[in-house]
């Protein structure tokens, strides 16, 4: 009850982790099972029809439901503490994020058990992804699913831009704050303006199928290409939503453990911004083989080339933190080593990409699907990777065992390069990708087995990573303040894991890596900029989950209004919207009340803060 | 702008030694790496030129990371804080301005290959006019100019330039021939897709689909056959040829005219095309696209056989296709058998 009733941002950051890692689990299957259907040519281990809902859910699952939550957890875990605050803005908010995420992501795997999977591919082109080449209920669960969900990232994303903004302790300026910091900022303005996108794409789709809009439908007047671009304004951005908080980790994982300031540190924010900016700019570049016509294509060929040159200060700036340091080889930081290289392998690709005459060879081929795994597993996942290492002892007390640590990186990236390198070339032979399987005799067979071995490597990985969680729980919570030692930032010096409310007094910031700034001066603590005082905490409440418990009940209310039931009763509550209606009816009513009855909330007295 | 030339001109021996490790990679009448015609060529002198950058920038990171990992690695005795440095602004202008440098040395030739990928043949007196169609999972191929329609074999001749035409009846599908060119899509009428390619060497090259449209998205292949002008206008002749084949025997004739001929067109019906045109069925490359046509077995079948195979449960073959099972119109083993020879010995002479 306490979990579900909480409005602790550390407490969500556990419930964000806990469930984006099981449904991460859940991709992580679907792609096992997707490379054992393509281990051998003519495979018939699982159907066609299997397959491409395996694929369509591997893709939605992992990028909404799988990394997103696990980057947010981070970001609940570690902002308001990097920025010396009590809780993030909207605590209340915060909750209800989590929870539209959560009822989202079940309501669309809940497809699998009730009548067929969504089966047009993550982006869901039209017109397979309308009802006529699409009739089972699979895209609605992908349409309407997501809309929930994506509710919850976009709360989320306003609730973070709201509380960095006005949130930092005294002394932090912009140019004070930690590059993890500056990346959630970023990455949460990117959500502001991306989201929306899908949200009126995945409502004009929703339309279309349950309400017979003629959005997309060319008999109707409308333009399947229409889609194309509402969904890639959407989802190049996207792109920087996942990458960006992942370089944030590494920028705080490098200097870390090599004992040194982030070098570059103002170009590095300069160019996070110039990624953001130059990512709603390129979306076209998905989409270089529809027919857009020379003028679009070139256009957006060199703007996506220009890409490379912030990411590519990025990555000289990160190298030349370590030089000059004392680099320590921990989990965290190996992770982050293994980072550079990989995620420089995924960048340079997509320049490639970008040259367009060359993406008419790549685009839908298996070189993109190597590309985008080294950008968004070879980049994202290893940067989540570090940042759960390096910050699990802040989250739970307890550090994570070394000796696995390093286990799970090794297997992990030897796996991971054995399953995507090849598939450049695989691409290049000309194997198309989504394909359920291929014809004999085309040089496919031997890189796909190598393919599938990797994943499978990978899949141990992932074991080891689940045991090392596992044996650390039951190891009691001695986590010092600062474990590694070295920390540079405001979350370090406090205890693990925090009090709930964080700091018994709000630090001053004197500067760029504030407490190692006071270290360096010779101080053990910060320095406070308030007499301690009575805390003022929000008020723990269900009604998030209630009104996350409502748009459920709604979504599937809506999504089979139109459905022939055996049971008349059942016909008459969702044919007549009775079902939605009584959703929708949760929803604001828990929303009435939230506004009806004024919660001021509690107070942590001195004496309270003084007995521990 | 005389450095990046000095730039391109370095990275040429380079490009010049990928093209020939590349070259090893993959089926001749299949592989990017190995093009057999000027819009695959251009595409892949892009890739070489851009792979050849890339691989320079891999190695100058490469190398720096590892020298900082080997040279910076903090020894047991080692307790003195290192220096905090801020940055440096000559370094890092120096890592904006080389990323620029190669972003335009890409840039420039990519400009210019979109313009010439734009430039198409629709328009030219010479070019051959083919209308693409595509079909969950079959490819339709009309000649305009000569009123011919066939399916699944995209004959061609060797040189010429072909102009493409390219929409679908259906949902999206992406028209592919990686030797030969790089792919475009088909998109429903209203935004109908032009582009050309030719293939100066006679030869079948492999073609697929390349956007997902559906369970046998990754079967819905085709072949092109690049063959000599005379065996062209030949090819055209056959097809044109007015007369409808059928059967010998009387019966099996009247069950094809019945339950085939209803959605496939045979000789003059050029008309019908919810399914694939059958003329010449016979002598085509591969049986539905995917059971490839060989007497001597070593990558396929027999096309009797192949037709067997596929007209005894077309869905086990291509899942998810519109062919209506002959056993559920009531055709016999010994009637679909039959009708599978006929189609076999059915050929362009």
């Amino acid at each position: 009850m306490d979990w579900i009733t909480t409005v602790d941002h550390k407490k969500i950051a556990i419930l964000y982790l806990w469930a984006g890692g099981i449904f991460f689990g859940i991709g992580g299957l679907e792609a096992i099972l997707i490379r054992i259907q393509l281990i051998k040519p003519m495979n018939t281990f699982l159907d066609a029809q299997t397959f491409n809902e395996l694929i369509t859910m591997h893709g939605t699952t992992m990028i909404f439901l799988g990394v997103m939550p696990v980057i947010f957890a981070l970001m609940n875990a570690v902002i308001p503490l990097q920025i010396g605050a009590r809780d993030v803005a909207f605590p209340f908010l915060n909750a209800l994020g989590f929870w539209t995420f959560l009822f989202g992501g079940i309501l669309l795997n809940l497809s699998w058990v009730m009548g067929g999977a969504p089966d047009a591919g993550w982006t869901s082109y039209t017109p397979l992804s309308s009802t006529g080449y699409s009739p089972t209920h699979g895209v609605d669960f992908y349409t309407i699913g997501l809309q929930i969900a994506g509710l919850g990232t976009l709360i989320g994303g306003i609730n973070f831009l709201a509380t960095i903004i006005t949130m930092r302790a005294p002394g932090m300026s912009f140019m004070r704050m930690p590059m993890f910091a500056w990346t959630t900022f970023i990455t949460s303005a990117i959500i502001l303006f991306a989201f929306p996108a899908i949200t009126v794409g995945l409502v004009l789709l929703t339309f279309d199928r349950i309400l017979d809009a003629n959005f997309f439908n060319v008999a109707g007047g409308g333009n399947p290409v229409l889609w194309q671009h509402i969904f890639w304004i959407f989802g190049h951005p996207e792109v920087y939503i996942l990458i960006l908080p992942a370089f944030g980790v590494i920028s705080e994982v490098i200097p870390t453990f090599s004992r040194k300031r982030l070098f570059g540190y103002s170009s590095m924010v300069f160019a996070t911004i110039l990624i953001a900016f130059l990512g709603f700019m390129v979306w076209a570049h998905h989409m270089f083989t529809t027919g857009l016509g020379p003028v679009a294509n070139a256009l957006f060929s060199v703007s996506t080339m220009l890409i490379a040159v912030p990411t590519g200060i990025k990555i000289f700036n990160w190298l030349f933190t370590m030089w000059g340091g004392q680099v320590r080889f921990t989990t965290p930081n190996l992770f982050a080593a293994g980072f550079i290289p990989t995620f420089t392998m995924g960048g340079v690709t997509g320049v490639m990409l970008a040259s367009a005459p060359a993406d008419f060879q790549f685009h839908d081929t298996y070189f993109v699907v190597a590309h985008f795994h080294y950008v968004i597993v070879g980049g994202l996942v290893l940067g989540l990777f570090a940042g759960l290492h390096y910050w699990w002892p802040k989250m739970f007390g307890r550090m994570l065992s070394e000796k696995l640590g390093k286990w799970t990186f090794w297997t992990f990236i030897i796996g991971f390069h054995l399953t995507f390198f090849v598939q450049h070339f695989l691409g290049l032979m000309g194997m198309q990708r989504r394909v359920f399987t291929y014809l004999p005799n085309q040089q496919f067979d031997l890189l796909n087995l190598v393919s599938t071995i990797g994943a499978m490597l990978m899949g141990v990985g992932m074991m080891i990573f689940l045991t090392n969680i596992f044996l650390t729980s039951r190891r009691p919570a001695d986590a010092a303040d600062d474990p590694w030692e070295d920390g540079r930032t405001l979350e370090w010096t406090i205890p693990s894991p925090p009090p709930e409310y964080n700091f018994k007094q709000t630090p001053l910031v004197r500067g760029l890596d504030a407490f190692w700034k006071e270290k360096m001066a010779g101080h053990k603590a910060m320095t406070p900029s308030e007499p301690v005082g009575s805390i003022h905490m929000p008020s723990a409440t269900i009604l998030p989950f209630l009104m996350s418990v409502g748009i459920f009940i709604a979504g599937l209310g809506f999504m089979f209004s139109r459905d022939e039931f055996s049971s008349s009763v059942m016909s008459f509550l969702f044919n007549n919207y009775i079902v939605t209606a009584l959703g929708l009816l949760i929803t604001f009513g828990s929303m009435l009340m939230r506004s009806l009855f004024d919660d001021p909330g509690w107070h942590i007295e001195p004496e309270e803060l003084e007995g521990r | 702008m005389m450095k990046t030339w000095q730039a391109g001109k370095r990275l040429l021996p380079m490009t010049a030694a990928l093209g020939l490790i590349l070259a090893g990679c993959g089926r001749e009448d299949l592989s990017v790496l190995r093009p057999q015609g000027p819009a695959a060529e251009s595409s892949f002198a892009l890739m070489k030129l851009s792979i050849s950058i890339m691989i320079v920038v891999l190695l100058v990171v490469f190398s720096i990371a590892a020298y900082v990992w080997i040279r910076f690695r903090r020894k047991p005795d080692q307790n003195e804080i290192p220096k905090q440095v801020e940055g440096s602004f000559k370094l890092e202008v120096l890592w904006t301005v080389i990323p620029l440098i190669l972003v335009v040395v890409l840039a420039v030739p990519t400009v210019k290959a979109v313009f010439a990928a734009g430039n198409d043949h629709s328009g030219d007196k010479d070019a051959i006019k083919v209308k693409v169609t595509g079909h969950q999972y079959w490819w339709e191929f009309e000649y305009t100019d000569y009123g011919v329609t066939t399916a699944q074999d995209l004959v061609i001749p060797a040189g010429k330039d072909i102009a493409f035409e390219l929409s679908t009846k259906d949902v999206l599908h992406s028209f592919w021939v990686p030797s030969l060119s790089g792919k475009m899509d088909t998109n429903p009428d209203g935004t109908v897709n032009r582009f050309s390619f030719s293939a100066p060497n006679e030869g079948v090259y492999r073609g697929k689909c390349a956007e997902l449209c559906g369970p046998s998205h990754g079967f819905m292949e085709f072949k092109v056959k690049s063959v000599s002008g005379a065996a062209f206008e030949e090819w055209i002749a056959s097809m044109k040829a007015p007369d409808s084949v059928l059967p010998d025997d009387p019966a099996l004739a009247e069950t094809f005219k019945s339950q085939c001929l209803t959605c496939h067109a045979t000789g003059s019906m050029q008309d019908l095309s919810q399914a694939p045109n059958l003329t010449g069925i016979g002598s085509r490359e591969s049986v539905a696209g995917i059971l490839l046509n060989d007497d001597t077995r070593v990558d396929g079948a027999p096309v009797e056989e192949n037709l067997k195979t596929w007209l005894h449960d077309p869905q086990s073959v291509k899942p998810g296709n519109k062919m209506p099972d002959p056993k559920d119109l009531g055709l016999s083993d010994e009637e679909i058998d039959g009708i599978a020879e006929f189609l076999a010995g059915y050929t362009l002479d």
